[in-house]
């Protein structure tokens, strides 16, 4: 079945095109994966998917109802959920704090002032059960800025996690990561995709491809092929554009 | 690095050490403060600033929007409380009332206009918002008494229930102040340390991953405005009922930039209790220091300026490392660090 679907999508920024035609569906259970050089509007692609820019045209369908024009919030509620390239994350507070804000069960009582926080041990332990997946129920009670550079890459995915989502969009998990904390990372992706519908852009490609069911190529604003890791490595274009060096 | 949004010692109970000791000072103060050279009308007064700062910190420092015209709600309390008495009828609770949704209704409004601004731009019109009111309190001759205010407001008897107590009087009008302060204080408690206040801080760290969790954060920005200028539009209540009086001069800049210079004084930033010092201080200065040199704002000043250089979390910042240090050396001579888990 499919999930998510985004149809001819297109963004400027001014004069600026930098979306000229994206088009991609995603198969729940899968693990889709986005490529692309610099500048080829993956990130972009991400922020017009998930709410934070409205497209200037195309139309954007998640299970069947359609979200174009929703604000983030809105299109959080609904269940996608996102991570960031550039880490996001409330840091002044301790990190189960950062998975707690983000449970809907936190968030219905949003306006409750009777409820304490820290008090309410069932969602605690649901929250801690959320950081034990990416593996930071150790460091719970720690301060989000203090954790080492891989954690936060961790908690960044744990907060996209505790808002129990249907689809995940992972921008660049690996970004900045050394290479057993990717590696890491890649355990942690294969255990999510059970439960998880994932959509990952990423730049390593080794990585992508161990990992992904089907690839998107975006390259000037458009996607110039989709298919299987295997039959992309065949694909002339797209061993033109991103992939000739990795393949 | 010290924040409001370090998790409080103890859960949800208000009754914290700091609360005991905040409302043992205020229910003894009309003992104390004759015997130590000043004088109860000044403690009304601080009570009425304390409820507007702490109000105000709501804005300032747990959701992050830095207001700089906020006596304009405390004006608009103030004139609402006036009016009422001197156009309706003389009435304690329907005057207070009538304060409180007059400025809810200012802040809804304002706030409808400024909730999706950031930083500088938030600021600005804050301002502009503000002078929009202090200029209609000057020119609204004939509601407002232009420059000269409303005059010989009264201070109506409190009524509850078949009792009808006379409050004109200082030390009685600072017993109710007392009272309403607390129960403000408590309210305001339970608000920061709830999901909600939870929230209001997630947002004040970092918006777009408050968005993207799923929270209305416009709303919950104008919700915010409107509570806290719900708060100021109560002090100001009070405070033309203290002064008999309401006059332009009470929204006026200065007194936007006076809370601003309180609430960061004081630790607002980083403490629910840091405005309470930072309005004890201003007040400490205007009548201590003022008791020697007609210049006492040039020191309370430099000391502001000394602060932010210094420790620019205020004093409940200094405050804070201070009993770090205390327990540090305690630790090295008693214990070796125990685990710093949560019981």
């Amino acid at each position: 079945m499919t999930l998510f679907k985004a149809e001819n999508i297109q963004k400027r920024f001014g004069a600026r095109v930098v979306l000229e035609d994206i088009s991609l569906s995603v198969e729940e259970g899968t693990v889709h994966g986005i490529m692309g050089p610099n500048g080829a509007g993956k990130t972009t692609c991400f922020h017009v998917l998930t709410g934070y820019h409205a497209p200037d045209g195309g139309r954007i369908v998640f299970d069947g109802r359609d979200i174009t024009g929703r604000k983030p919030h809105q299109i959080a509620r609904m269940g996608i959920s996102r991570s960031f390239q550039i880490m996001n994350l409330f840091d002044e507070t301790v990190v189960i704090e950062n998975v707690l804000l983000a449970l809907p069960e936190f968030r219905a009582h949003g306006f409750n002032l009777t409820r304490s926080v820290f008090d309410d041990k069932a969602l605690v332990d649901k929250a801690l059960g959320v950081l034990d997946q990416v593996g930071l129920a150790d460091l719970a009670w720690q301060k989000a800025d203090a954790l080492s550079y891989g954690n936060r890459r961790a908690l960044e995915i744990a907060v996209a996690l505790a808002a129990e989502p249907r689809i995940v969009f992972l921008d660049e998990p690996t970004s900045g990561l050394g290479v057993e904390a990717t590696r890491q990372l890649m355990g942690l992706i294969r255990k999510l995709r059970k439960t998880y519908t994932i959509v990952l852009i990423e730049h390593d490609m080794n990585f992508l491809f161990e990992l992904a069911d089907r690839i998107s190529v975006i390259h000037w604003g458009q996607v110039i092929a989709e298919d299987t890791p295997a039959a992309l490595k065949a694909n002339k274009w797209v061993a033109r554009s991103a992939l000739g060096e990795v393949a | 690095m010290i924040s409001l949004s370090d998790i409080p010692a103890r859960g949800g109970s208000p009754f914290t050490p700091a609360m005991g000791l905040f409302v043992a000072l205020l229910l003894t103060a009309p003992f104390w403060l004759e015997p130590i050279g000043l004088y109860h009308y000044l403690g009304i007064e601080i009570a009425i600033w304390i409820l507007f700062a702490l109000g105000f910190n709501l804005l300032f420092g747990f959701i992050g929007l830095h207001s700089f015209g906020h006596g304009a709600y405390l004006g608009v309390g103030a004139y609402a409380f006036g009016l009422f008495q001197q156009e309706v009828t003389v009435s304690l609770w329907g005057g207070l009332a009538v304060a409180i949704l007059a400025a809810t209704l200012a802040g809804a409004i304002v706030g409808a206009f400024v909730s999706h601004r950031r930083g500088i731009y938030f600021a600005l019109m804050t301002i502009a918002f503000g002078q929009v009111f202090w200029f209609g309190a000057i020119k609204l001759h004939s509601i407002t008494g232009g420059e000269d205010g409303l005059l010989g407001i009264a201070r109506p008897d409190l009524v509850v229930g078949p009792m009808r107590l006379d409050i004109s009087d200082n030390i009685s009008l600072y017993w109710f102040v007392a009272v309403i302060l607390v129960l403000a204080v408590v309210a305001l408690w339970r608000i920061v340390n709830a999901p909600f206040g939870r929230v209001l801080q997630a947002i004040r760290q970092n918006e777009t991953r408050a968005q993207f969790v799923g929270y209305n954060v416009w709303l919950i920005k104008w919700l915010t405005f409107t509570l806290s200028a719900a708060f100021a539009g109560l002090a100001g209540g009070l405070f033309a009922m203290a002064q008999e009086s309401a006059y332009p001069d009470v929204m006026s800049l200065h007194q936007s930039g006076l809370i601003v210079m309180m609430v960061l004084i004081g630790g607002g930033l980083v403490s629910f209790w840091g405005p309470v010092l930072g309005v004890l201080l201003y007040f400490i200065a205007r009548d201590i220091i003022g008791g020697i040199t007609e210049t006492w704002l040039l020191w309370f000043g430099l000391m502001f300026v000394i602060m932010v250089m210094v420790r620019p979390e205020g004093v409940a910042g200094l405050i804070h490392v201070l009993r770090q240090k205390f327990a540090q050396t305690q630790q090295k001579t008693v214990a070796p660090a125990s685990n710093p888990e949560r019981a």
